[in-house]
């Protein structure tokens, strides 16, 4: 697994999310109310849309296509019509800086 | 242009010729427009609030409380008619608005009440609440795209009778019913099975019971007292009160474009009277719905407000949308390929053509 920079603490507000892509993926990475960051795929599980349109209210991202829900902290699919999992990736804050842990 | 004839009759089943056609075209599944929107407005107008929708939610359980209290109370005399005639349109028609914005989870805040009152519309509205959640994600993904979306109001050439027959809704219920006990028997048909998971079937074949329970048991208490009033509380509604429902339903898409990946093509805002946009849950927005399905109703004037510019110009009434929407509708039963085609403001970016039309060999779908 390799770490690679997102972008600063700060350019994410909290309660939200940014779209992060990296060799040909899209990820989101999230904040949560309290300000802990988290990331998961970029792609909702039912048809394949991006998530960083949608809604982050307390531990769910809403999709903006058919308003499924995830819990992007484990992400378990909490709303039909996503009954897919989503992939978590570790993130870790360094100076200031998000970072995510992909598999090389 | 042959206008002595009807135009040969679309294939609109989600598993045939024109299914197979919508994914070859890219059509599928795709990229549609959006109008313009910063995220930081975006966000504030997809905020959840419980407020509008549980005041609204006590007004309708109100209503249909007193309306039913007196045309009980009145029952066989002509003084419960009114009372009816508000009874089965808050049964009949606010049904589906609030099926449909507790359906996209905006209505409330909270989970639960969103699927509490998502229940009790569907039950209403004579609609499997597991297969209809389906159906409609299936609606906007290809929104009035032939062979995919299994949400299609008219469907080419389009019978006047069984459009006008929907105002009352006979065969509509007798249809739904139908269906109903098909999925409580646990049978699917493969349009169903194309857009319900495998996995929601069994939940789809429990809620299709509990329905058919309902039914069963209201037939026994007319029956037993000898009167159609256990009817005229549940399931009758939906004939003599459904008018509103499709009267504001018809207007969404009809007389527009088909196989277009530009809701601005294919959905039509309306603006109304207040009493209708209750009842209708500001559905009247409904190219600003489709753009933006995550945001809730009571945001959606403050939606249409901020992009009305990159919209045609919504009709400024109900009469006035089927002014335009009657003759288009009746051409395109003898015009292959017609579709109304409003005129932009010019301050609004051109139709994104581009999107639908990068495919060849879409003659004789598109005027
Ligand atoms: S694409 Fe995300 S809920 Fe359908």
């Amino acid at each position: 697994m390799t770490w690679h920079p997102v972008c600063p603490l700060d350019d994410i507000d909290p309660e939200d999310l940014i779209r992060f892509d990296h060799g040909g993926r899209s990820y989101a990475v999230y904040r949560d109310p309290k300000g802990a960051v988290f990331a998961t795929d970029g792609l909702c599980t039912h048809e394949q849309v991006h998530l960083c349109d949608g809604l982050v209210m307390g531990d769910e991202i809403e999709c903006p296509k058919h308003n499924g829900r995830f819990d992007y902290k484990t992400g378990a699919a909490r709303r039909a019509p996503c009954v897919t999992a989503l992939r978590t990736h570790p993130v870790r804050v360094v100076d200031g800086m998000i970072e995510i842990g992909l598999e090389d | 242009m042959p206008y002595d004839t009807l135009v040969e009759r679309r294939d609109y089943s989600l598993t045939g010729p024109s299914a197979a056609q919508a994914i070859e075209r890219g059509l599928a599944s795709a990229e549609w427009y959006h109008s313009d929107i910063p995220r930081k407005v975006m966000k504030e107008l997809m905020q959840r609030r419980d407020g509008p929708a549980i005041r609204d939610t006590a007004l309708w359980f109100v209503g249909l409380g007193l309306s039913a209290w007196g045309g009980i109370a009145f029952w066989g005399t002509w003084v419960c008619v009114p009372f009816w005639l508000v009874y089965g349109v808050l049964y009949g028609s606010a049904c589906d608005s609030r099926w449909h914005e507790c359906g996209h989870g905006t209505a409330f805040r909270t989970g639960w009440m969103n699927e509490v009152v998502y229940h009790i519309a569907s039950f209403m509205v004579m609609r499997n609440p597991v297969s209809w959640r389906w159906s409609h994600a299936r609606h906007h993904t290809d929104t009035i795209i032939v062979g995919r979306d299994a949400e299609i109001g008219f469907m080419h050439p389009a019978s006047i009778l069984l459009t006008v027959l929907h105002f009352v809704g006979i065969v509509d219920i007798w249809q739904w019913m139908k269906i109903l006990v098909r999925n409580a028997a646990g049978v699917f048909t493969p349009d169903e099975r194309d857009y319900i998971p495998a996995s929601e079937i069994g939940k789809a074949t429990f809620w299709a019971r509990v329905h058919v329970a309902i039914y069963a048991a209201t037939l026994i208490a007319a029956i037993w007292m000898q009167s159609i009033l256990p009817f005229m509380l549940i399931g009758g509604p939906r004939i003599y009160g459904t008018w509103h429902m499709f009267m504001t339903g018809l207007i969404q898409h009809g007389g527009l474009a088909e196989d277009v990946l530009d809701h601005r093509l294919n959905s039509r805002t309306v603006l109304m009277n207040p009493v209708s946009r209750w009842i209708y849950w500001n559905m009247n927005f409904h190219i600003e719905h489709h753009m933006f399905p995550m945001v809730p109703y009571h945001a959606l004037p403050r939606l249409h407000a901020l992009i009305k510019d990159d919209l045609p110009p919504p009709c400024p009434s109900i009469y006035a949308a089927f002014r335009e929407m009657v003759p288009a509708i009746l051409r395109q039963r003898r015009e292959k390929g017609y579709y109304l085609r409003k005129i932009l403001p010019p301050t609004a970016r051109p139709y994104r053509e581009d999107l639908h039309d990068t495919v060849p060999d879409r003659e004789g779908l598109r005027a």
